[in-house]
């Protein structure tokens, strides 16, 4: 599925200073009964977000008015737990461009590679510097220079470079697919498939 | 660098179709098992490209994870449930892919009807929108969860993109104590690796503990792999790999056999091949264990205490907010603590023997006034041993009701719900906050420790059930 070509962002960062967030937290089992990519950001983070009855948890960082932007800041190991790619299109769907963490789930990494998503790891010292610069200034900016691999806190001009393979790093700068690349090769697929021994 | 190989490398190697320079490799994927969840957009995605399912002969599709678990010969009450399962009901006739739904003889939940039919195979690459698809690494199978659009990936072209892992071999070695199953032994690993612990490495289980346990022992700690942050693990296939394989519907037979067991014979790690990382683990210190936080790291051996937070590596906060979520203590004992629901059931222990594991301790007892049991067979076919083993008599006399197969409780899509604030002792495989329910807390353990609190009312150490019968 197309998405956003994703360069330079520059914006302010939502902070999530826990650990081990897993993806049955970003978007609960119960929302994925959709069969079309539609919605799922009304409820990214829905028991966190939001009581029983439906009425905003006050103390919640996505309820808090001083906060926003398009960068999701989260602790370490982000995303572990189910491969539902709900999560990630719930963390795309709600205005997410970038997930910050100093850690992440394999699967999570991937799925959100794949929709255009920007994960970017951090060291932990780096981590602790972005949590603190939103702390002290929640319109602190932070800019994620994808060309450039680097991710750095304006405020502060404190930076740090950041890994991506290449190969994705060009899919994502110009918003292609897996699946694009794949077709082009189906030739040396059927090939190969003709001496699989299973 | 080694000419020396790894089970993991030999299969992984002999499926890469192309290797991208800093990127990924291209992987072809021999079976691809797909469910009513995590297709949908899949499909779609196919039909707003124009293309067709690639191999439908190398898919399976099977309805398990949002089905009800009782009266499933009627309609499907929710509607947006009933909409899923139609949707992959006429994608599958679309593309010609053989689907086992809801009332077909074959359904049953996705990594144990896979096995059963012997569509999971040694060496084999194989793929699900599910992250316990490595539940298929016990055959020594490359087999690992991915997303929705590495679904419509593999439905397109038969391939996926992933960069190689890191390799890891876990070994355990000595024997396991009474009373202490496979489930302990995975819950045991995570314990000490933490749910991090595997991220971007490929385990391999070797040692004596692996060597003797059954294909379906295998099978749940391979389940649990995901649940240390490895996206699989594997064991090397041997003859009681190769015995359970062979004459299951879609085995190979005759020649083909002859031919895929040339291949089989190969998949071992070659002696002096190098891992990125090893550890080894003595079985003797491993107990019955049972989690008391929101993350399958956080489990204990079932006599022992809640962790200090300052004991704990990590942070302090996220581990407090754990406990909290629980209404546990730092320190408290897990023994006695009562409990509401009992779950049995999953792709991690919904199989045969831990029904009959389930049975031994209940056989005699009754179950306890306050518990609520969800008994869900993983497939038919478990469903149809239960009733000839005696299984089922022995659980109606104890006060048990049988259910029908699915994923039920573990993931609470369907109306098999714990209530907020209740305990749940679950065979499954996560206990993160309202994995069973919204509110919900979830205690991981094996099929005895289950039974165990289901006839007691409350976390109980199995082995004083079991030490009562032995006199």
């Amino acid at each position: 599925m197309a998405y956003d070509k994703f360069n330079i962002l520059t914006t302010t960062g939502v902070p999530l200073p826990i650990e081990n967030v897993d993806t049955d937290q970003i978007i609960p089992a119960r929302f994925l009964k959709a069969t079309e990519r539609k919605g799922f950001g009304d409820n990214l983070f829905r028991d966190w977000r939001y009581n029983p009855d439906g009425t905003p948890k006050q103390d919640f960082v996505l309820n808090n008015p001083i906060y926003g932007g398009k960068i999701l800041v989260g602790g370490k190991n982000f995303g572990s737990g189910s491969s539902r790619e709900h999560a990630a299109w719930a963390v795309y769907d709600y205005g997410f461009r970038c997930v910050v963490s100093s850690f992440f789930a394999d699967i999570f990494r991937n799925n959100c590679l794949n929709i255009g998503v920007l994960p970017v790891q951090v060291s932990p010292e780096f981590l602790h510097k972005i949590f603190s610069a939103i702390e002290a200034d929640p319109k602190a900016q932070v800019e994620v220079n994808l060309p450039e691999q680097a991710i750095k806190i304006l405020a502060t001009d404190e930076k740090e470079s950041f890994d991506i393979n290449d190969y994705k790093k060009v899919n994502i700068l110009n918003g292609f697919d897996d699946i694009d690349y794949l077709m082009n090769i189906k030739d040396q697929i059927s090939e190969f498939a003709q001496d699989t021994p299973l | 660098m080694s000419s020396k190989k790894t089970l993991f490398d030999k299969v992984w190697d002999s499926h890469v179709v192309r290797s991208i320079e800093n990127g990924p490799d291209v992987l072809f994927i021999d079976r691809h098992l797909v469910h009513e969840v995590t297709s949908p957009v899949a499909f779609l995605g196919l039909k707003n490209r124009g293309i067709d399912v690639l191999h439908p002969e190398k898919t399976f599709a099977t309805a398990d994870h949002n089905t009800p678990t009782i009266n499933q010969h009627l309609p499907v009450q929710d509607p947006l449930s009933a909409n899923q399962l139609k949707a992959l009901e006429e994608n599958s006739k679309e593309h010609g892919i053989s689907f086992w739904g809801l009332g077909h003889e074959k359904n049953g939940i996705v990594h144990v009807i896979g096995p059963e039919y012997g569509i999971t195979q040694p060496g084999a690459t194989i793929v699900c929108g599910d992250s316990h698809t490595s539940t298929h690494g016990a055959f020594g199978a490359i087999a690992f969860g991915i997303g929705t659009s590495e679904v419509e990936m593999v439905l397109a072209t038969q391939c996926i993109m992933q960069a190689k892992p890191k390799s890891m071999r876990i070994n355990v070695e000595g024997a396991l104590s009474r009373g202490v199953t496979p489930k302990d032994v995975a819950l045991y690993i995570i314990s000490k690796l933490t749910t991090s612990g595997a991220t971007g490495y490929f385990v391999e289980y070797a040692g004596e503990v692996f060597r003797d346990m059954t294909m379906e022992g295998r099978m749940t700690v391979c389940n649990l792999s995901i649940e240390m942050g490895a996206r699989g693990g594997m064991i090397a296939p041997d003859a009681t790999t190769f015995e359970y394989v062979k004459g299951r519907e879609f085995s190979p037979k005759d020649e083909a056999l002859d031919k895929a067991m040339a291949y089989w014979e190969t998949l071992y790690t070659d002696e002096g091949a190098p891992f990125d990382k090893e550890i080894t683990f003595d079985a003797a210190h491993i107990e019955p264990m049972i989690t008391y936080g929101t993350n399958p790291g956080m489990g204990i051996g079932i006599s022992n205490d809640i962790p200090m937070a300052e004991n704990v590596e990590g942070g302090a906060t996220t581990y407090r907010k754990s406990l909290q979520y629980m209404n546990f203590n730092e320190g408290d004992s897990m023994m006695g603590k009562d409990i509401d629901f009992v779950f049995l059931g999953s792709c991690t222990n919904g199989r045969i023997e831990d029904f009959r594991a389930f049975a031994s301790i209940v056989k005699g007892r009754k179950k306890a006034s306050n518990v609520t049991a969800w008994l869900v067979p993983g497939s038919h076919q478990v469903e149809a041993a239960i009733k000839d083993e005696g299984i089922l008599d022995i659980l109606h006399e104890s006060g048990f009701e049988l259910r029908e197969p699915g994923c039920s409780a573990c993931l609470a899509m369907n109306d098999d719900k714990v209530p907020a604030g209740k305990y749940a002792v679950s065979t499954s495989n996560r206990n993160f906050e309202g994995r069973q329910g919204p509110g919900s807390r979830t205690l991981l353990a094996s099929p005895l420790v289950a039974a165990a609190a289901a006839v007691t009312g409350k976390v109980t150490d199995p082995r004083e059930l079991m030490e009562m019968e032995s006199v």
